[in-house]
């Protein structure tokens, strides 16, 4: 059981991040991967959840193009099948958003954190990733 | 435990508040005690035999305490089950079993919203999600359109396909003298518009309007002496599927495929025997969605359903009557609005726009992102 006075499952998220890596868990009981993170594991009520360590390629499960307001450039957002067995939304970068599709191969990086913000996953494409 | 009986209890009264645009500093509490006042008035009902009540609204956070302080009525049962749009259809089951087990008598089920006088970011304020909140999706529009995208991708439905939701809708609105949209709308109009979240325009979008409802629900028994003809409610079913659109399981399956089972179970009738359909089209993809999820065409099978006409006024089966969310009204938590069209439909007070015998109406009503999913069937005395 994580101790929430020392460690949160987002806090170690984000660790993770800090280092490059795309981290998801665990439950070592019925061996399903969970995603976001938790302290405690769906279904199963198990407290234990391991953390893994993804390879960071996935598969654009769905996409829409946001024009949020004049002044911007229409941006993506898709959801991520990751390769390991989990979904999160995030976005493609270098790449036309119109030109993401559902289907396509990508490949995680991390976007940064900065003083206002914490860094989080994006894609870019990886056409011929297997 | 004993399962709600189909039948036992009917809606009495229902009415809308003012909608629209309302005048400034008008609140949302405002637009329930107007449209209680209305509803109450409907079935000759007074504030006094209000026991049960049943609250939900963005901008009033603990909303039976609050309408409960305006009404100054001391209910001996009150829920505030806030699921989204669909709250109101769950409230609606709720009551139900309150008035079975002798909780509460003459239940009120209320609702209003400011949301386009005081916009909706204020009326609405979203969450921050570290997991969805960075990527700025505009929710809850942009995963309607991920669903919408998912289903194009999976089952060939095109955006043609989802302009003829909201070409019906218009169609049904302009037979409606108090609907929003007054001008008549074509497909390549919806396609034309401006660009939201692909795959959709503003016109594949409901309406952001202020407006409200109430609706009143009593025992078969006590209905019978009331003003009108009661609309029983002869089944409901209640799902929730996930809160946020990155954990929805399967974009192009909703939970209506839990509630509405549920429903025709309770009632013991099938999708076929249903003459008039009241679905929550937040966006023009749901009504697609929820056609296949409740049985009334097989799955990835929508598009093609809706299209040629075929929920506009006289096609095959008549959908969202009333112009829906996207045409008639659509002040946030549409849900209650969604059931008061199927029960003006059952009483046959639809004038222009009347399904002819309408005996059996469904209502489905949608919460979240495509998250809660609670559909409600109602039926003539002669289907009791």
């Amino acid at each position: 059981m994580p101790d929430l006075k020392k460690t949160s499952p987002l806090g170690v998220f984000i660790e993770h991040l800090n280092k490059g890596q795309l981290a998801y868990q665990v439950c070592t009981d019925d061996d399903t991967p969970v995603f976001y993170p938790r302290a405690v594991a769906p279904k199963t009520g198990s407290t234990n959840l391991e953390w893994r360590i993804s390879k960071g390629l996935g598969t654009v499960y769905s996409t829409t193009v946001v024009h949020a307001a004049k002044d911007q450039p229409p941006h993506n957002v898709v959801l991520v099948d990751v390769d390991e067995g989990f979904r999160l939304m995030s976005r493609v970068e270098d790449l036309d958003p119109m030109q993401v599709k559902i289907g396509m191969r990508v490949k995680f990086k991390v976007h940064p954190g900065n003083e206002k913000e914490l860094p989080y996953a994006v894609f870019t494409p990886a056409e011929g990733a297997k | 435990m004993s399962s709600p009986k189909r039948g036992s209890v009917a809606v009495v009264g229902a009415a809308e508040s003012d909608l629209g645009q309302v005048a400034p500093h008008t609140s949302p509490l405002d637009l329930m005690a107007q449209a209680t006042r209305r509803a109450l008035d409907d079935c000759g009902l007074k504030l006094a035999d209000v026991d049960g009540l049943f609250v939900a609204a963005s901008q009033v956070r603990f909303g039976p305490m609050s309408l409960a302080e305006y009404l100054r009525i001391k209910p001996k049962y009150f829920d505030g089950t806030i699921i989204g749009g669909s709250s109101f259809m769950s409230h609606l089951a709720h009551a139900q079993a309150a008035i079975e087990a002798g909780l509460c008598e003459v239940a009120l089920i209320a609702y209003g919203s400011t949301q386009r006088s005081v916009s909706r970011a204020a009326a609405s304020p979203r969450e921050f999600n570290y997991y969805e909140s960075p990527y700025k999706p505009i929710l809850p529009i942009s995963a309607y359109a991920m669903a919408a995208a998912r289903h194009m991708h999976q089952y060939g439905t095109t955006r043609e396909n989802l302009a003829e939701v909201a070409v019906a809708a218009r169609k049904w609105a302009l037979m409606n003298p108090i609907a929003w949209e007054k001008e008549p709308l074509t497909i390549e109009q919806v396609l034309k518009a401006r660009m939201v979240s692909y795959p959709f325009t503003v016109r594949d979008c409901c309406l952001v309007v202020d407006g409200g409802g109430a609706i009143i629900v009593t025992s078969a028994a006590r209905a019978k002496s009331l003003k009108k003809k009661p609309v029983h409610v002869l089944g409901t079913g209640e799902a929730l599927s996930h809160a946020t659109i990155s954990n929805m399981p399967d974009l192009t399956v909703t939970a209506a495929a839990e509630s509405g089972p549920k429903a025709f179970k309770m009632a013991g009738i099938k999708p076929s025997e249903v003459d008039m359909v009241s679905l929550y089209d937040a966006f023009t993809i749901t009504p697609i969605l929820f056609l296949e999820d409740l049985g009334f065409c097989p799955k990835g099978e929508g598009g093609r359903f809706v299209s040629g006409g075929n929920i506009a006024p006289g096609g095959k089966l008549a959908v969202n009557t009333s112009g829906g969310g996207l045409s008639y009204c659509h002040p946030g938590m549409y849900g209650l609005l969604v059931m008061i069209e199927a029960v003006r439909q059952v009483r046959g007070e639809c004038g222009q726009r009347q399904v002819k015998d309408c005996e059996i109406a469904l209502a489905h009503g949608n919460g979240g992102v495509l998250s809660s999913q609670c559909t409600v069937l109602f039926g003539a005395p002669s289907t009791v």
